[in-house]
């Protein structure tokens, strides 16, 4: 879904004030009816990002950590079956999937003297039975379970989403018998940038050349949009040639204004795609063996 | 010939060299037309036989004032013609550059140089003036204004020897250009305050060479040549403004003249009104002839012989030459034959530049202010050229009797010519042969889309880790490119605004990379990817235009190629009014070039230039060696034209390559030794002194190039490119001993290009090979830092030389290889023929031209390729080469590049057969072994890995059966033919043992490791997905990948299980029915294995149990 850029300022400013919990997704959707949740959702899960960006140091400290912990042992002391670890990261507007995070870190600190590695700690992140404190553990996973831009299911979720965007690409470059060689062959190769997908034989999309497409599962914002072209996207020109971008939950529109650059953007896989008449593409080494 | 003894009192006698002669003549010319031509195309001329009156607009004060001194003191008695004329004859043997020359001694000559300053007196100079000879007796008859002449010659001679000399040294203003001194008597109209110095970028005379302009000395560089050799009368060589400003300034100019001979000077305001009054009628005058309220111009003196009427009608009669107005006809006559003789013979520096001039006379838009004749004037004195009608005249006389050079120009160049109504007055029969022969000329090329311009493709053969010394390096360099492009990308978008500039803006930049290719030694790397995008974006003819000429990418890209022509076209018609540049315009690097020049100024990195340097000395030298075939005529004419005409592409391909390349490997060479401005000739000497100790270090051993070409008449493809590089030249360069010798073969060499030659093949199917090279020899030896003496100085010794070793080789030389649009692409100037035509019709015919062409370069072709049924297995290479040897080359690439491609094919072909097949054996014995209790993976790995190198080793006789039965067929589909059976099958042979070859080599070294890399991929693909290690491939039978995504699936239980664990509203309520729904949604996820899930599988099955709990 291209987005305006003012449609998605709005948005941006909607989502200020708001906790990364199923409450918080549910005020967003009935703001915005006319947006897909995915679109939303991406959204919101960048801006929470950047807010988190800010704000993480001054969690981190560790006059905070303290305080946090202490304040968890007490009110779950004094009130065992309300979810307080979960307001806690509300109130202090921490991603409730951190604050789990946090607290657990300063939990083990206190278990056996033991300096814990970070591998146990993501497997108790990920696996709160793990916790040797039964009541942790379930505030633990309360935390991680509602939290929707933070913690191992979300992690889960947007790989997911990716790989299954993948395929939708290549099912679709399939569907269009365009023959297409992924990232992993490329990296076989040895190229030193990989996008998603390279075209044997290159295809004109509403006009321009594609060589390469990129496909991304998140919503494309400034932020990022410029942080890939940096990272990626010229990258992939400077060594493919033009390129796409699909930008599968969306993207502000006033982005995709490199096309006569050579970077196309798109929300979805193209209908308007032009192949060689006479395709007489290259010998494949496949062809060969026949 | 009574002309003859005329001008040229002291020629026939004393048999004086035609190299002092021509540049006589051409001075004698232009100085004639100054009136007619001041100002170029569309200017109207001045008051004739005044000359240069209106000079002090455009000359420096000190300049003008100077001569003016001199020329006073030159007495009473000498009016002010004699003193131009002693301008003319003015320079003494001395100070002639050609003796410098021919001394060869680079200090001396270097002091000539004085670049533009020099040509000032000599330049034309450096032929002897015949003043000196002219000691001589003449006839009697003419004995008393010889003498007369005489007298002021030597006087002015004197005087300008002294001054000339001193100018030499330093200050060129002081060297008055002929035109000034013609000045003299007009000094209180162009006095030096009422035209102050801005002028001085103005300047104009039509005899450049022989009138050293100090304007042009002051910028060398920057700006063509103002001397003789640049246009004539190019208005303002350097911002050449649109045409109808050029006709104010030059109105300017001319009213002062008028004024001038008329009536005595006016008050600079009487004048200022008088110019705004003409500027008026000036800028109404495009659609019709001027009103006779010009008045103040028409001429007052009444003597005109001939042209009575001519002062009645002033005005018009400034376009509307009138035949039978024509005076002096039978002197024009001669001096028509005189000067078309010295083109024909490539006596002239530069064809183009006289045919400019000749386009200019006929183009000329006088007031037809004719003094009145007087009869005692001497020969030289008397104005042939000073009236419209005679300019026309002389000029209509040359294009027919040079109708054959005319007619290779381009269509449009034609129309306008044939639709110019002077010709048609003057000489309708050559307005019919002009009209003809626009069919014949090459079809109006549409300008082509440019491909989009790409970046140079990552090869993994050459640009993958393995290339690299390190990982650093690696990573490095992977950095290094996305800067490059990085770069590039805002050059492109910026460097257009106004205060932008690359040093400031990307000069950190730039150096930053640079300093991290020193610190990784990817110099050569670097280098390739430089090279190879400059030549990416650059190669084409488009490229090769003025910025101009160049349309956005993006422009083109958002229009299309439908509206592309009417785009170009438009903008054609912007661009046209512009300014005239001249046929002579400065080296440049127009569109992206510029980029790659700046970068490579600002990189001013040693290591990077010495890689360039190598690289484009390799990559020159091999397009230098292409082997062009001659275009068969074949039976079957419309493939012997397609093969003619492929040939061709490729030639133009390489053509406009090596240029390209010779000009940055010009540039990079001679980067060191640039200056900005003309060194002193004592710095020069010095230098030059210095560097010919180290000559034999130069990049190029130019001479040898340019004499091997020569041997084996391949000039037609070295010395275009030679010519590129040789520009590049600074202005010590052309002192050294290589660049002097190959200047003077070059020249020699241009001597020898006669375009008349009426060698009947050779002008039939080489008259445009012949003609580009006229072109870029004519245009080398006009640039500025090229001493301008060189031309008619320069011993002729080397053109035997040249001579002899010509022999009867068959090289590319006899070959049709240039058209019209190779010619125009590498000659981009002659399109100001076209320009000058259009602005003579100002405006209202100035349409888009086709010069601006597309030439889609081809890489080289297969040609065909030897077909045979039979085979013989080994040959001794030895054998092969004398095989090879008697075969035209094209056999050799033809077999080469098949065998080559047959080998790395098969290679492959082993990779997806052989080894594929290994590794799915070793999978599956991975597999079972893993079965087995106990089983320890890394010993299975090493087992199973030794087994399948052992099946490696039959990739060899695999490959040998591959080749050989791809060759078959594959070489029956190509089809050679024109070759005997017996040089097919022998070549049928050699391929395939090459292929063979080649394939058994890489992988009897190789496919060990090869098998060892895939199966070890395979095997850490096989260990990764150990938990599933099924589920990873297959779904059930019957799937109909139908089931809900992963990601849908772990979003709805994330949701259901957060109300679950709360905290959570009352109305959100689970339900069995569900959780039902949910759980048989996720067998169904789980079940199809489409998309990759292992981990999210685990995940899932975690959820799910938690779920349940």
């Amino acid at each position: 879904m291209k987005l305006s850029r003012a449609e998605y300022k709005e948005i941006v400013k909607c989502t200020e004030h708001l906790r990364p919990t199923r409450q918080c997704m549910t005020i967003l959707r009935q703001r915005f009816p006319n947006h897909s949740q995915s679109t939303l959702l991406s959204i919101f899960s960048l801006e929470y990002q950047k807010r988190t960006k800010r704000t993480m140091s001054r969690h981190q400290a560790p006059d905070s950590i303290e305080s946090y912990y202490q304040r968890y042992l007490n009110e779950a002391k004094a009130r065992p079956s309300v979810p307080v670890l979960l307001e806690l990261a509300n109130e202090v507007d921490l991603s409730p999937a951190l604050m789990a995070r946090v607290i657990v870190d300063r939990f083990l600190q206190d278990q056996e003297g033991g300096v814990s590695s970070k591998q146990v700690l993501n497997n108790m992140l990920r696996e709160p039975s793990l916790i040797p404190d039964q009541a942790l553990a379930n505030h633990v996973y309360q935390c991680t379970i509602n939290d929707c831009c933070y913690g191992p299911l979300v992690d889960c979720i947007k790989h997911a989403i990716g790989q299954e965007a993948e395929v939708l690409l290549r099912d679709k470059l399939k569907e269009r018998n365009l023959s297409f060689l992924d990232e992993n062959q490329l990296r076989t190769k040895g190229y030193d940038k990989t996008p998603d997908i390279i075209l044997e034989v290159p295809i004109a999309v509403e006009g321009h050349i594609v060589h390469w497409i990129e496909s991304k599962a998140s919503f494309g914002d400034d932020h990022s949009h410029r942080t890939y072209l940096n990272e990626q996207f010229w990258s992939y020109w400077n060594r493919f040639g033009p390129g796409l971008v699909i930008y599968w939950h969306g993207f502000i529109g006033e982005l995709d204004s490199q096309r006569d650059r050579g970077i196309l953007l798109k929300d979805c896989f193209p209908s308007d795609i032009v192949t060689l008449c006479h395709g007489t593409s290259p010998a494949t080494t496949d062809s060969l063996t026949g | 010939l009574e002309m003859f003894s005329y001008i040229l009192p002291t020629v026939i006698p004393l048999k004086i060299e035609r190299q002092e002669f021509v540049p006589f003549l051409l001075n004698f010319l232009r100085e004639q037309s100054c009136s007619t031509l001041t100002h170029g195309p569309a200017t109207p001329a001045k008051t004739p036989s005044h000359p240069r009156v209106s000079q002090p607009s455009q000359q420096g004060p000190g300049f003008s004032s100077e001569h003016r001194g001199g020329c006073r003191s030159t007495g009473p008695g000498t009016g002010p013609r004699s003193a131009s004329r002693v301008q003319l004859f003015s320079s003494t043997p001395s100070l002639s550059p050609g003796a410098e020359w021919d001394t060869s001694q680079p200090p001396s000559g270097s002091h000539c140089l004085g670049g533009i300053s020099a040509l000032s007196s000599p330049s034309f100079s450096s032929a002897r003036s015949p003043a000196p000879a002219s000691t001589s007796r003449h006839t009697p008859s003419e004995r008393r204004s010889t003498q007369r002449h005489h007298h002021r010659r030597s006087e002015g001679g004197g005087r300008k020897g002294r001054g000339g000399g001193a100018n030499k040294m330093g200050d060129p203003a002081v060297s008055p250009p002929m035109a000034q001194m013609t000045t003299l008597v007009q000094l209180n109209l162009t006095n030096l305050e009422d035209f102050p110095p801005m002028g001085v970028s103005l300047h104009t005379k039509p005899s450049r060479r022989i009138n050293p302009t100090p304007v042009s000395a002051e910028r060398p560089h920057s700006r063509p040549k103002t001397c003789f050799t640049s246009t004539p009368f190019s208005t303002r060589p350097s911002s050449p403004p649109p045409v109808p400003e050029a006709v104010t300034g030059a109105i300017e100019g001319s009213i002062t003249g008028t004024l001038n001979m008329g009536s005595p000077p006016l008050s600079l305001q009487e004048e200022r009104e008088l110019l705004k009054r003409v500027k008026c009628k000036r800028a109404q005058q495009v659609g019709s002839p001027l009103p006779t309220s010009l008045d103040p111009c028409t001429p007052t003196k009444p003597g005109l012989r001939t042209v009575s009427g001519s002062k009645m009608t002033p005005v018009t009669l400034g376009s509307c030459p009138d035949p039978s107005k024509v005076t002096l006809t039978s002197e024009l006559d001669l001096l028509a034959d005189l000067y078309c003789t010295c083109i024909s013979e490539n006596l002239v520096p530069n064809v183009f530049l006289e045919l400019f001039f000749v386009l200019q006379l006929l183009t000329s838009r006088t007031p037809a202010v004719t003094e009145e004749e007087d009869k005692d004037l001497n020969v030289l004195e008397r104005g042939y050229l000073s009236k419209v009608h005679n300019c026309v005249y002389f000029s209509v006389r040359v294009l027919e009797n040079q109708f054959e050079l005319v007619s290779h120009l381009d269509k449009d160049t034609l129309r306008l010519l044939a639709e110019n109504e002077r010709v048609t007055c003057f000489s309708p029969s050559l307005r019919n042969r002009l009209t003809l022969a626009q069919d014949p000329s090459t079809a109006k090329v549409s300008p082509s889309v440019d491909t989009f311009i790409h970046s140079v493709p990552f090869q993994p053969a050459t640009d993958n880790r393995s290339n690299f010394s390190s990982d650093k390096a690696f990573h490095t360099f992977k950095k290094q490119r996305d800067i490059f492009y990085e770069v590039l990308r805002e050059w492109e978008d910026f460097h257009k605004e106004p205060r932008w500039e690359f040093e400031a803006e990307l000069g950190n930049r730039v150096r930053g990379m640079v300093s991290q290719l020193n610190s990784t030694g990817n110099h050569s790397h670097f280098a390739r990817l430089f090279l190879k995008q400059l030549v990416q974006m650059c190669k084409g003819p488009r490229a090769l235009g003025s910025p101009g000429d160049t349309p956005d990418a993006d422009l083109l890209g958002m229009l299309g190629a439908d509206s592309l022509g009417r785009l170009k076209r438009l903008e054609e018609r912007l661009i046209q009014p512009q300014g005239i540049l001249g046929p002579c315009p400065p080296p440049a690097f127009p569109g992206h070039q510029e980029f790659f020049r700046d970068f490579l100024k600002t990189a001013s990195c040693c290591q990077l230039n010495q890689h360039l340097k190598d690289s484009l000395c390799q990559q020159l030298l091999q397009l230098d060696e292409v082997s062009v075939l001659a275009p068969v005529v074949s039976s079957t004419e419309g493939e012997g034209d397609m093969e003619q005409q492929d040939e061709k592409q490729r030639f133009s391909s390489v053509l406009l390559l090596a240029r390209l390349l010779a000009k940055f490997l010009g540039y990079i060479s001679f980067l060191p030794y640039q200056t900005s401005e003309r060194p002193s000739r004592e710095i020069q000497e010095a230098t030059a002194n210095l560097r010919s100790k180290v000559l034999y270090m130069s990049v190029l051993d130019v001479c040898a190039v340019l004499r091997s070409c020569v041997r084996r008449r391949r000039t037609i493809l070295t010395v275009p490119w030679l010519v590129e590089f040789l520009s590049m030249l600074d202005f010590t360069g052309p002192f050294l001993l290589c660049y002097r010798t190959v200047l003077g073969l070059l020249l020699s060499l241009y001597r020898c290009v006669l375009l008349s030659l009426s060698f009947s093949f050779f002008r039939e199917v080489c008259y445009l090979n012949q003609l580009l090279m006229v072109a870029v020899l004519g245009w080398l030896f006009q640039i500025p830092v090229i001493p301008e003496e060189l031309f008619f100085t320069t011993d002729f010794a080397v053109a035997v030389e040249l001579e002899e070793s010509q022999t009867n080789v068959q090289g590319l030389d006899c070959l049709p290889l240039v058209d019209q649009q190779l010619l125009y692409t590498c000659c981009p100037f002659l399109g100001e023929f076209r320009k000058l035509l259009a602005a003579f019709v100002a405006g209202s015919s100035a349409r888009g031209g086709g010069l601006i062409r597309k030439i889609t370069p081809t890489s080289a072709e297969l040609r065909g390729t030897p077909t045979t049924t039979r085979s013989q297995q080994k040959r001794q290479v030895d054998l092969e080469q004398a095989f090879f040897h008697n075969q035209p080359p094209s056999l050799r690439r033809t077999v080469e590049f098949v065998a080559e491609r047959v080998g790395s094919n098969c290679v492959k072909h082993m990779k997806v057969t052989l080894v594929c097949e290994l590794v799915r054996g070793g999978e599956r014995l991975l597999r079972e072994g893993l079965i087995s209790p106990g089983a320890n993976p890394l010993i299975l790995n090493d087992s199973i890995c030794a087994q399948l190198c052992d099946g490696g080793q039959e990739a060899l006789e695999r490959a040998t059966r591959y080749t050989w039965f791809r060759l078959c067929s594959l070489l029956t589909m190509l089809n050679m033919r024109c070759l005997s059976r017996q040089v097919l099958t022998t070549s049928e042979n050699i391929t395939k043992r090459l292929a063979t070859e080649k394939a058994y080599s890489w992988l009897s070294s190789n496919i060990t490791a090869l098998v060892k890399r895939e199966w070890k991929t395979k095997f850490d693909r096989v260990m990764k997905s150990l938990p599933s290690p099924e589920a990873v491939t297959s779904c059930p039978p019957d799937c109909p990948h139908s089931a809900p995504l992963p990601s849908d699936v772990l979003v709805e239980i994330k949701e259901v299980l957060s109300i679950a664990v709360g905290p959570r509203s009352e109305k959100e309520a689970l339900t069995c029915l569900q959780l039902n729904a949910l759980l048989g949604k996720v067998g169904d996820t789980l079940s199809c294995k489409k998309v990759p899930q292992a981990f999210v599988t685990l995940v899932l099955i975690n959820m799910c149990f938690i779920l349940l709990q």
